[in-house]
């Protein structure tokens, strides 16, 4: 039992709120400790539902010198994060139920978040034949969410196939939107006046926006449920809008990164801004923050993609795509979106927790902070600045594009089902796993 | 002059015109008996190629050679990628040998650059990727300015594969900064992106641009190799179609000024950007360019490595029997 005092849910007034068996007991002004309840006092902190992530790497099989799920676990809770989806491209790829029960029991085992894997759409994401993604709803893993991330799914016929066969699972298709034949494997840079003159291989932003334009009228043929992960233009946010106007189910996120940086920072070449999507222009980046402010954008997903320094160490062409964000993203988006006003703290929750929740079909997070919701819960404090330093990050690697940047909001404590995961900003490691329940 | 030369932007009018100078000097030792000066004498400079290059390597190596530097040349072909080292640590382990210069050659944009960042040595570029090759772009000057003398107000025009061209992008900064005028020419494809903010006039039409209908009257020609494979990506039709529209071939040769040098930075590809008669032409100054190269490297390795202001009394100095 905590009895956390003078939080500030969703930044309204300052109350009690008492968490007992992994809900919200009660919540009320100058509530009395009951016996043995432990008290946190919030100091006045913002109060959020617990972060949810639609978008992280966790690198867990296959590549665990740069993440393992139990590291990328302990950054999502220093995040703020409750719930995560750990993206299909492991090595072997999350393409059948084995993997995706794997990924599941070795996420309860770091007992930080829940850890939701995310199937491939096609096997071993090659784009040719259907993943099997009826085995991989009906496990124990549930996989509600379908993805080829860090490929696209180019082929129209098989795009179309997929689309139909999740029907039966009320999955959702999150699509990685980039033509591979107008951006191909030497893309590397926003295909415009700056690529030009680095002498970087250009991707267009026509690249991503003719897939998604294709994709919604996809999905409005087959009446499936579709995800555009990170969107990155304006051409984008518009033809998205368009679909929503017309009653297309189509749902959008967008990355902290593309919500903050430009492509003018390529200009080091420095790798540690390589990521795919490419960082745009600044008119790009004040469509994703108007079309995350006015819902067009349903959320914002990190993206959280941590590489070794030997993978980043090369010239900036050769160099892995990706960067952490697991840490960074609720500063960020605070930053962009809160002290500039285009979203409020309920805004925010929101975006970074209600929708993706619903995306994901993720019951339990997401949810009201009321009487006899689960305790899944985020305290911010936005007054408090904080510098990025890469080494004191939780994940294996180092390759955040804000180091030496201070972002607002430091996450004061995060809970899991009335458990601290984080307190005092310090990771809180459970003495055992816990329960979740299927 | 900096520690490096990464780029052709990195060098003022003034310091562009010492190193020209300085040229001059170094040239006037291949008419010499004993082609040697000791500027660099007890000094190492390794060529670190990432990628095949016969004609740079070579420039450099004599270059170096005729400084009196201890040359060594290192092939480092194929990306560090597929080789499981990453750039950082090849890039280390070589100037770990004592190395004061690094001249590298790299197939990656900005790969250069990132070296310099890593290593302590001097670094040059020797060309990297699609972005510079700014030495490249010193030697045409070298070459422009011994036809054509103070380049300010000249007008030069560059034809070709633009997209792909490091060569392009290094002596448009570099001619700018002279103050000679630069119209680059290309069919829409091979134009790169945003080069309408460059500061230089593009064109799609060689023959109005070299009558000089499209900027004015031209004093030079720089013909760029344009690759075959290019046709697989669909840049251009065929060979046929571009020599039509773009290779310099005797009709257009003829709308060039009586003084108006042809320039080609090599290989050619004779019959596709640049016909016989044309490369053959008492205009074309090719073998002048590749003359230049090793004048205008000594100038740099001597300028960079040695951090020598004034070379006024080297070419004296180095007088060795």
């Amino acid at each position: 039992m905590i009895l956390l005092r003078g939080a500030r849910p969703l930044g309204g007034p300052a109350v009690d709120l008492l968490l007992a068996d992994g809900t919200i007991a009660e919540i009320g002004s100058r509530l009395t400790a009951p016996d043995g309840a432990e008290t946190i006092d919030a100091g006045g902190a913002v109060l959020l539902p617990g972060l949810v992530d639609l978008h992280t790497h966790l690198r867990e099989p296959g590549r665990e010198d740069a993440e393992t799920i139990a590291t990328g676990s302990a950054a999502a809770a220093l995040g703020g994060f409750t719930a995560v989806h750990a993206m299909a491209n492991t090595n072997p790829v999350a393409d059948n139920a084995e993997i995706v029960e794997q990924v599941l029991s070795l996420g309860r085992q770091a007992g930080l978040v829940d850890v939701r894997p995310v199937g491939a759409v096609s096997a071993g994401l090659a784009g040719e034949r259907l993943a099997e993604i009826g085995g991989m709803a009906r496990s124990a893993a549930a996989v509600r969410v379908f993805s080829d991330d860090g490929h696209c799914v180019s082929d129209a016929r098989l795009m179309r196939r997929a689309l139909e066969y999740l029907k039966p699972f009320d999955a959702v298709l999150a699509q990685h939107a980039q033509d591979p034949r107008l951006a191909d494997g030497n893309a590397c840079a926003h295909e415009g006046e700056l690529s030009g003159r680095l002498g970087l291989p250009g991707w267009p932003g026509v690249a991503e926006e003719s897939i998604i334009a294709r994709d919604v009228m996809l999905a409005r043929h087959t009446g499936s449920r579709l995800h555009v992960c990170h969107v990155s233009t304006a051409g984008s946010v518009e033809v998205i809008r368009w679909a929503k106007g017309r009653g297309v189910d189509v749902t959008a996120e967008v990355c902290p990164h593309h919500l903050l940086l430009t492509c003018e920072l390529l200009t080091s070449y420095d790798p540690v801004y390589k990521v795919n999507p490419p960082l745009r222009p600044a008119e790009d980046v004040q469509a994703l923050r108007a079309g995350l402010a006015d819902g067009t954008i349903d959320a914002v997903a990190t993206d959280h993609a941590p590489h070794a320094p030997h993978d980043k160490d090369h010239a900036f062409g050769d160099a892995a795509f990706g960067m952490l964000g697991l840490q960074t993203a609720l500063g960020v988006v605070i930053s962009v979106m809160v002290e500039t006003g285009l979203l409020d703290w309920a805004g925010l929750a929101d975006r970074m927790s209600v929708r993706p929740a619903v995306i994901g079909r993720l019951a339990g997070h997401g949810r009201p902070i009321a009487e006899g919701e689960p305790a899944n819960l985020t305290l911010v404090d936005p007054a408090q600045r904080w510098l990025v330093r890469p080494a004191e990050l939780a994940s294996l690697s180092r390759n955040t594009p804000f180091a030496g940047q201070q972002l607002p909001g430091r996450v004061v404590a995060t809970f899991l089902r009335g458990r601290p995961t984080v307190r005092d900003g310090a990771l809180v490691r459970p003495g055992r796993p816990t329960a979740v329940p299927a | 002059m900096s520690r490096h030369l990464l780029s052709a932007a990195d060098l003022s009018a003034a310091e562009i015109t010492q190193i020209l100078d300085a040229a001059e000097q170094m040239d006037a030792i291949q008419n010499r008996e004993v082609k040697k000066l000791p500027a660099l004498r007890g000094r190492t400079v390794v060529n670190l190629f990432f990628e095949d290059s016969t004609r740079t390597r070579s420039s450099f190596e004599i270059a170096g050679k005729w400084l009196s530097a201890d040359v060594i040349n290192v092939s480092a072909k194929g990306s560090s990628v597929s080789k499981g080292e990453s750039l950082r640590d090849t890039a280390l382990t070589v100037a770990a040998m004592g190395v004061d210069a690094l001249v590298v050659r790299h197939a990656t944009s900005g790969a250069v650059q990132r070296i310099a960042g890593w290593v302590g040595c001097h670094v040059i570029n020797a060309g990297d990727g699609t972005h510079e090759h700014p030495t490249q772009a010193l030697l045409d000057a070298f070459t422009l300015r011994r036809r054509l003398g103070d380049l300010s107000g000249r007008h030069v025009v560059i034809v070709g594969d633009l997209v792909h061209s490091r060569v392009a992008r290094s002596n448009v900064l570099l001619l700018r900064t002279l103050g000679a005028q630069v119209t680059l020419v290309a069919p829409p494809t091979l134009m790169p992106s945003g080069v309408a903010s460059w500061d230089c006039v593009t064109s799609w039409d060689l023959d109005l641009t070299l009558a000089g209908k499209v900027a004015g009257d031209v004093d030079a020609v720089m013909m760029l190799r344009v690759q075959r494979e290019r046709m697989a990506g669909g840049y251009f039709a065929t060979e046929r179609e571009y020599a039509a529209g773009y290779g310099l071939g005797p009709a257009r040769l003829e709308l060039l000024p009586e003084h108006a040098p042809v320039l080609h930075p090599g290989p050619m590809n004779r019959g596709l950007e640049i016909s016989s008669v044309a490369a053959d032409s008492p205009r074309s100054v090719v073998l002048d360019q590749v003359r230049a190269g090793v004048a205008v490297r000594m100038a740099v390795l001597y300028h960079v490595v040695a951090g020598a202001d004034e070379p006024a009394d080297l070419a004296a100095a180095g007088e060795t029997r």
